[in-house]
């Protein structure tokens, strides 16, 4: 056990900190509502990926670092601390990008990284549907043949910065007599076309992070299957994998900002004494959460794969969030829940957190079965 | 950044646990348990090995391994509940070596090393200590105040009485000092946060084998035609199982390594890791026997001595709220420190 960075380690951290307190963005904009806000974090890729701080995690060849899962992990604690903006594109950097080394042909990955990492084409991923959530499998979404295309309707839900996108990760049933998990499709979508309408999901922050898709006979050529046709469950699951790793990360480093922030608070209106037993219990929380992280990350370098423990950190993270934004109110006081305050911010949005990338509900099903090997209740159909 | 155990690490985790689950099988633990009798056998054959002075230096005739290599230990032996005075000695030797005069080290620590001499430590309010875990047997106890000071004390300068506590696997006594033994002149919380690290170790390896047999019972026993097991209302109990005993491992194994490579961040450490090892052994325990419905309420089910260990453990050196209240106090220091920069 040694829970040092290594000199190369502690090297690339402090580049990269010094880059970034040399280069912070430009203030985020106070008006324009969300199109400003994406054209500030759109710019703010094309600054990273001028450095080569787009993806690190990405190989040379593809114009990344090739930096390790520990360098990777300094990224985006360094990127947390700095409380700079997560690039424009992060679907396509995190998501789609490591997705496309792992299952896209040499001509895919030679069409799409470089303008993935530039952030040229921003990616969405259309993944959920309104009757499809926690059993993503049993989506409807059709895909039927057609000469060299496939043609595509249906719904899709939750996608994040589908307005700004050029190509959505679709998960599509390409055979409808195959078994749930076999039938489906990995397909990359051009989201230009009017066959697809993007409409903005309203979110309880009053905000709209989110869109549904209605997807009305889209075509999509053969040219853009990811991973083969019914072969799209094992590359989603590729996808979905990708999803916490890094992101986890950067998480952790706001979870310990807001703390702060809230103990800062607390000492400030005197309220330190009488609210310390639960800023510590959080404080216990946000570090085991760090401390999980890592050792996850030390797992990976030894074993390969990321363990279904990553479960584990993701649940810790989402409830211990819900716990200290509610406890802001508690010591902010009213004040807290004044619209437009940033804290009532932060209460509403932490909802969020323990149903979106697997429910909570989900989480303890995955480590009653998959940790602890637990049977599963066959439930009637 | 490695979270892993060393090779060497590994070994005295694999040579403990083959070691204690022939040697302490739940049979013998209960026997002795029910007779209020240490297992002196075992005890003889962990001290041949070196067990209690894994963590002592070697200049006081110990194998002056890390406190992550103690901690291991603890950790085997909270899961197989061996009914031996280890713990009680090494918190006691732990205090000793950290806090005490180096003529106190000389007389104690080989003897405690070799297994000869027992040590038992305790938290007392003006002198008294009223459940001293391994007092009764001790031939040396430290005894520490909430103010910082404490003493060593030979158990004869002592005025000892032997109490029945919940966990029979362990003796326990009442303590007085008086003005007997020798004030510690070191620093004492040094001693003290090192001890609260083996007994979060210690807890530990309780939750992990609660959750152990509780997940083997759940997957066994039927009810509806179907493992309980599978019943979401059960299974969710055992993830939070193991969500509990991963928060007290990740952070007992980092205070444990704060110990020896990065003090200045051990008594943060220490008091993380008993806060969330004294919680997670209450509740890991309580929801074994809950997993185990009726059965779990029995003497025969073995569940009940895993609760009480994780009892007495818990309030051992300070329970979760008063490390959490140190803690507290901790953050506040931090606040005022970066107000003043």
């Amino acid at each position: 056990m040694d829970l040092t960075f290594s000199p190369q380690e502690t090297a690339f951290r402090d580049e990269l900190r010094a880059w970034l307190a040399a280069n912070a963005p430009a203030p985020e904009p106070s008006d324009g509502g969300e199109d400003a806000h994406y054209a500030w974090r759109r710019d703010w890729q094309r600054r990273l990926y001028d450095a080569g701080w787009a993806a690190p995690a990405w190989p040379t060849e593809y114009g990344g670092r090739g930096a390790s899962l520990t360098e990777s992990a300094i990224y985006f604690e360094e990127i947390g601390r700095a409380r700079v903006p997560m690039a424009a594109n992060v679907l396509g950097l995190l998501l789609g990008g490591p997705t496309l080394m792992v299952w896209g042909t040499p001509e895919q990955k030679e069409r799409y990284l470089p303008p993935i990492l530039s952030g040229e084409e921003i990616w969405c991923q259309g993944f959920s549907e309104p009757d499809a959530g926690s059993d993503l499998a049993s989506l409807k979404t059709r895909a039927v043949k057609d000469g060299d295309d496939w043609v595509v309707t249906g719904q899709k839900v939750w996608t994040s910065g589908a307005q700004y996108s050029k190509w959505c990760m679709l998960v599509a049933r390409s055979d409808s007599e195959a078994a749930k998990h076999k039938g489906l499709t990995y397909f990359l979508m051009d989201m230009e076309q009017d066959a697809v309408q993007v409409r903005p999901l309203r979110q309880i922050t009053g905000e709209a992070e989110f869109n549904e898709l209605f997807i009305e006979e889209a075509r999509i050529p053969d040219a853009n299957i990811v991973g083969g046709v019914g072969n799209g469950w094992k590359v989603a699951l590729t996808t979905l994998m990708n999803e916490r790793a890094g992101l986890g990360f950067a998480l952790q480093i706001r979870l310990r900002q807001l703390l702060d922030d809230l103990i800062a608070k607390a000492a400030e209106r005197g309220m330190l004494e009488r609210y310390g037993d639960a800023l510590a219990e959080l404080h216990v929380r946000c570090e085991s959460i760090r401390l999980l992280a890592w050792k996850g990350l030390t797992d990976v370098e030894r074993y390969g794969q990321p363990g279904p423990e990553g479960s584990l950190v993701k649940w810790l993270w989402s409830d211990t969030n819900q716990r200290l934004t509610q406890l802001a109110v508690d010591i902010v006081g009213a004040e807290a829940l004044t619209s437009g305050e940033s804290w009532s911010y932060e209460l509403l949005r932490a909802r969020g957190n323990t149903i979106e990338g697997g429910t909570t509900e989900v989480l303890k099903n995955i480590i009653a079965e998959r940790v602890l090997g637990l049977p599963r209740l066959k439930v009637a159909a | 950044m490695d979270f892993g155990f060393t090779d060497d690490q590994r070994d005295i985790q694999r040579t403990a646990r083959d070691l204690l689950s022939e040697r302490a099988k739940p049979e013998r633990v209960r026997e002795h348990a029910e007779s209020g009798r240490s297992d002196s056998e075992l005890w003889r054959e962990l001290c041949e090995l070196g067990w209690p002075g894994i963590a002592v230096s070697e200049e006081y005739g110990g194998q002056g391994l890390g406190r992550i290599e103690l901690s291991i230990l603890c950790e085997e032996l909270g899961r197989s509940l061996a009914p031996v005075p280890f713990l009680a000695s090494v918190l006691a030797a732990t205090v000793i070596e950290h806090s005490a005069s180096e003529a106190a080290r000389e007389r104690w620590l080989p003897g405690i090393a070799s297994g000869e001499t027992l040590g038992a430590l305790g938290v007392a309010v003006d002198g008294t200590a009223e459940l001293v875990v391994g007092g009764a047997e001790a031939q040396v106890i430290v005894l520490v105040e909430d103010d910082g000071t404490g003493r060593v004390l030979a158990a004869e300068e002592a005025e000892v009485e032997k109490i029945a506590s919940i966990d029979p696997t362990r003796t326990a006594a009442r303590v007085s000092a008086g003005d007997g033994g020798e004030a510690l002149d070191g620093d004492v919380a040094a001693g003290v946060d090192r001890a609260l690290v083996a007994v979060s170790s210690e807890l530990v390896g309780v939750c992990d084998r609660a959750l152990e047999m509780t997940v083997a019972y759940v997957k066994e026993r039927k009810q509806f035609g179907v493992p309980v097991g599978a019943y979401q209302a059960v299974s969710h109990r055992c993830a939070q199982m193991l969500l509990e005993t991963e928060k007290a491992r990740s952070t007992a194994a980092f205070a444990a390594w704060t110990a020896d490579a990065d003090p200045e961040r051990l008594a943060e450490a220490a008091a993380m890791a008993k806060a969330a090892a004294s919680d997670a052994g209450r509740e890991v325990t309580a929801s074994a026997i809950q997993a185990h419905g009726g059965i779990g309420f029995t003497w025969e089910a073995d569940v009940h001595w895993l609760y009480k260990r994780a009892q007495l453990d818990a309030v051992l050196l300070g329970g979760a709220g008063s490390q959490r209240a140190r803690l507290a106090g901790i953050l506040a220091d931090r606040v005022r420190a970066s107000a003043a920069a």
